[in-house]
């Protein structure tokens, strides 16, 4: 019937369809936040601290009020909303907590935070207003890092905690683990440092809010990945029930974790709008999103593993400290990286004994969010230096010790309390291997440059559920996803997410899974997400959740339609329900008799009188899908092969392999783009990526002049391999596939520098991997 | 209030005549006052190229222009690229079939960087192409799939136009 890429076994999963959202994005008609334009439409800037840690002792907003174009300029006090505060269910030992207002009052804690919120007729305007609002400052001794956070000699960052430590949690001490250090053949140390990174979507954060008198609500579009919370808490701080809000999200240029938190400049544009009632609209700038947004990754690792002779690990123990700036993110708070890292971390290995402590220290930086991967670049990064480290001790082939340590057999209960769901992880290190070995990279030279070859290991758990998430003791728990789906007249369906697509191809992966479910084409699917007044309730989309969890709950939704179809026919062609099924090309075959999905919801609509007492008017179906037990994991293998320049420090990555098994893949192209586009993303940690500040705290990185975002010229070609292990318990065998390539990539990055300095006796334990540190290995005599 | 210019532009084909501040740049310009809102602003400061349109066929930031700046030059945007019925160019649709976009944020620009560069140079290396395509910022791709479009695109503008050099040679 010519339908494009329908599978010749009649499934449009694992189809590589095109992309239901290419012709408006190619054609410049997409509709991103800016591209909202409203009558009477005013523009937001924000006046924003210049100082790290400082009390501040006035805010004159005067002369902002006289700049020509100027309408309105708020500070803390004018708009007096109620603070964002996020909160872990841990004792006062492990979680202290504390509240970031919308508009910083009586104290700044980070450069830029924001101070005041002017609004005036364009954005031109209200920037000139920005420069003439007047703050005066008490400056505080600043704390700039961990360090200086933990030695905690001057003002605490919050008055709440004295000491500057916000979580600190020990989840695991395995007993005896001392004795097993004390008697191992060989134990080995990691002390590891990841830089402060940006998640940099780039499309910036933005939000166009407008209050609607017809509805008496505060129609807010914003460009977030989780609605639902932003609704929350802006009827939380603005005191206006749920329903007073809507919360819709435009196209979205991005997101990787640093828009599924909620934004105080959100929260501050959209109540300037209810007060001036008028569409008030705000867009970050790049300077903005560079210094004041949320950031993520600063963490130090000191870890130690205890191993055999033969490269058996025996024993792991961690101490983790996450500088995770000024405030705690709504709804993950603090605890997001240490959390995550501590439960995380032996990875795909086994490992009997394991004893961590995590804890997140404030400082006076842009606070932090998730990143795309959240803790698991880094760990996966200590993990994989650890084996590569107790390889060279006992002189043994780093690969065989990863080997003899893989988890070869599901499920597997680690120590960590986590059930792993079957993986590939022998595998595909074997794979990952054997491709670069074939392609002939285990044997490359280079004139003039220094060779290595390095892989990381690595599963991650995706979607997660409710329980895996209560097991981090928030208060606010995510998890389970709900979807509606609707079959109109004309045999066609709407279904609704929870979730949210900033660029993974919701509209159409998610019409793949309802199409193959109802037996239509995937063009007859429509896909409704990111409205809160059309959406019951959603999580939004982090954790690679979207295809696992909400993707599910879709699936589910259109089964139980499904089966209404079928007792609709059933009725109609006086047979038994089980003597009809889906005929997979639109209708219902009830007996020898056959309905189109149109003929149906005719009788469901328009002549409802001939439907059976059982069965209401409407075709509607409502489901929701949680995951079950500790989640689902997907895993890979990354190699990669890189030369370094004696010369200048520099490397080239000259081939980077990917082995990546996400159970079944929706859309395998999707897939190949996640991956690309996260190994791109790790490889900016690796070697490019960081946000540094002076000993002042004030930013040393404002602008892509000094923020190095890599570009085609830095970032290889992928060759990409898929393995499939199917989820046993997601609808359609996926497993998930957002963060993978964040997650490989610096680890593998690292270990194939230290691969080619070898035989310098150096190892690097830091990313971004420090040039300097390269040039020097180089540079000393053999 | 700032003072006002009038400014006279051609943008994609089409005149406009505008009455603006001198310091409104040439995106803000076909942004907010053409309602051309496909050409996207990534970082106003001339680095992501997010923002790339034709000004006389070479492809510029449009957020270091003031818009008062381009009076008589031909501006070309993204919209101008596909037919009147919303049908998609051969670029376009490479861009589709590599899945050379995911989010699609940055692909405006790349779609002009793209035109703008194959009009000058219709048979590139993929090394050639690589060097242009890294003049723009894209978050989501990595940009391998953006690569093998473009250079898709150039290798079938090639046989296309091989094809209609053979055919008249054939009937002359
Ligand atoms: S917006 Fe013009 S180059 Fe970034
Ligand atoms: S597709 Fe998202 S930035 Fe390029």
């Amino acid at each position: 019937m010519g339908e494009p890429g329908f599978r010749r076994d009649g499934t449009w999963v694992g189809a590589d369809v095109p992309r239901r959202e290419d012709p408006r994005l190619l054609a410049g008609r997409g509709r991103f936040v800016d591209d909202v334009e409203l009558p009477r439409m005013l523009h937001a800037a924000f006046v924003r601290s210049t100082e790290a840690h400082a009390l501040v002792t006035a805010v004159d907003l005067s002369e902002v009020r006289e700049v020509p174009g100027v309408v309105a300029a708020f500070d803390a006090a004018d708009l007096a909303l109620g603070d964002i505060t996020a909160l872990l269910d841990r004792p006062p030992e492990e979680f202290t907590p504390t509240s970031m207002p919308v508009l910083a009052r009586d104290k700044v804690r980070y450069v830029g935070e924001p101070l005041a919120v002017v609004v005036a007729t364009d954005p031109y305007a209200a920037e000139d207003g920005v420069e003439a609002a007047l703050v005066d400052y008490e400056p505080l001794d600043p704390v700039v890092g961990e360090a200086a956070a933990l030695a905690a000699a001057g003002p605490p960052v919050h008055d709440e905690a004295p000491g500057n430590v916000l979580v600190d949690v020990s989840l695991f001490a395995t007993e005896g683990i001392d004795d097993t250090f004390a008697t191992a053949h060989t134990v080995v140390t990691v002390e590891a440092t990841t830089g402060r990174q940006n998640a940099l979507p780039l499309e910036t954060r933005g939000v166009v809010a407008d209050w609607d008198d017809r509805d008496e609500q505060l129609l807010v579009r914003t460009c977030t990945q989780v609605p639902h919370q932003v609704r929350t808490v802006l009827a939380r701080c603005a005191g206006l029930d749920e329903k007073q809000v809507r919360v819709t999200v435009p196209d979205m240029g991005g997101g990787f974790g640093q828009k599924c938190v909620v934004s105080r400049e959100e929260i501050a544009a959209a109540a300037a709008a209810r007060r001036l009632r008028r569409p008030v609209k705000w867009i970050e700038d790049r300077r903005e999103a560079l210094t004041a947004s949320f950031l993520a990754r600063e963490q130090h690792y000191t870890a130690r593993a205890a191993f055999t002779a033969d490269g058996e690990i025996l024993a792991l123990d961690a101490d983790i400290v996450c500088d995770m700036g000024a405030y705690s993110c709504y709804p993950f708070t603090a605890g997001i990286e240490p959390l995550m890292a501590s439960a995380e971390m032996p990875g795909v290995y086994r490992v009997p004994a394991y004893r961590v402590r995590g804890r997140a220290v404030a400082t006076n930086k842009a606070p932090t969010a998730p990143y795309r991967g959240v803790s698991r670049p880094q760990y996966v990064m200590v993990m994989e230096r650890l084996m590569e480290r107790a390889a060279r001790e006992l002189g043994l082939d780093p690969l065989d010790v990863r080997r003899r340590n893989l988890i070869t057999e599901f499920p597997y209960r680690g120590v960590n309390g986590v059930t792993y769901d079957p993986g590939s992880y022998r595998e595909s290190l074997d794979l990952c291997e054997q491709v670069l070995r074939e392609e002939g990279w285990l044997s490359h030279t280079e004139p003039g440059r220094v060779v290595g070859v390095g892989y990381s290991c690595f599963s991650e758990r995706t979607g997660y559920g409710s329980g895996a998430f209560a097991q981090r003791k928030m208060q606010v728990v995510p998890g389970f996803d709900l979807s509606q789906i609707t079959m109109d007249l004309d045999g066609t369906v709407s279904v609704t997410t929870g979730t949210l697509s900033h660029g993974q191809s919701h509209e159409t992966t998610f019409a793949q899974i309802v199409a193959d479910r109802l037996g239509i084409g995937y063009d007859k699917v429509k896909i409704v997400q990111g409205d809160t007044d059309r959406i019951t309730y959603g999580w939004g989309s982090f954790a690679s959740r979207s295809v696992t969890v909400g993707g599910s709950a879709a699936s589910a939704a259109a089964v139980k339609l499904a089966d209404q179809l079928r007792a609709l026919a059933a009725h109609l062609a006086g047979v038994d329900v089980d003597a009809c099924s889906l005929d997979g090309h639109g209708g219902v075959r009830a007996g020898d008799r056959t309905f189109a999905f149109p003929e149906l919801a005719e009788v469901a609509y328009l002549r409802s009188h001939l439907l059976p007492k059982d069965l209401g008017p409407g075709l509607t179906a409502t489901a929701s899908f949680d995951v079950g037990g500790d989640g689902t994991f997907s895993n890979a293998t990354h190699g990669c092969v890189v030369a370094l320049d004696p010369g200048t420090g520099g490397v080239e990555i000259l081939r980077y392999v990917c082995v990546e098994d996400c159970g079944v893949a929706i859309h395998p192209r999707v897939v190949e783009g996640q991956a690309r586009g996260g190994i791109a993303q790790g490889i900016a940690g690796a070697l490019f990526e960081q946000v540094t500040y002076d000993e002042l705290g004030q930013p040393l990185a404002p602008s892509f002049m000094e923020y190095k975002v890599p570009t085609a010229a830095e970032i290889p070609d992928v060759r990409i391999e898929h393995l499939e292990t199917p989820c046993a318990f997601t609808a359609d065998g996926a497993k998930g596939a957002g963060e993978g390539g964040t997650i490989g990539a610096p680890a593998a990055v690292l270990n194939a520098v230290n691969d080619a300095l070898r035989h310098t006796g150096v190892e690097l334990d830091a990313t971004p991997i420090p040039r300097a540190a390269i040039f020097a290995a180089l540079e000393v005599p053999r | 209030m700032t003072d006002v210019v009038l400014v006279e532009l051609t943008v994609n084909g089409e005149r406009h005549d505008l009455a603006i501040p001198p310091r409104r740049t040439l995106a803000d310009v076909l942004r907010h006052d053409l309602s051309l809102t496909g050409t996207h602003l990534g970082c106003e400061h001339g680095i992501c190229g997010a923002c790339t349109v034709l000004v006389d066929d070479q492809p510029a930031r449009a957020c270091l222009l003031f818009a008062a700046s381009v009076e008589n030059t031909r501006i070309r945007t993204v919209e101008s690229l596909g037919g009147p019925e919303g049908g998609l160019s051969d670029l376009q649709r490479c861009f589709s079939e590599h899945h050379a976009l995911q989010c699609g944020f940055c692909t405006p620009g790349f779609l002009m960087l793209a035109e703008g560069y194959l009009a000058e140079e219709p048979d590139p290396t993929r090394e050639e192409i690589r060097e242009v395509v890294a003049s723009n910022l894209c978050r989501c791709t990595g940009y391998q799939t953006i690569v093998d479009a473009v250079e898709d695109c150039a290798s079938r503008r090639r046989a296309a136009l091989q094809a209609a050099l053979d055919t008249a040679g054939s009937s002359a």
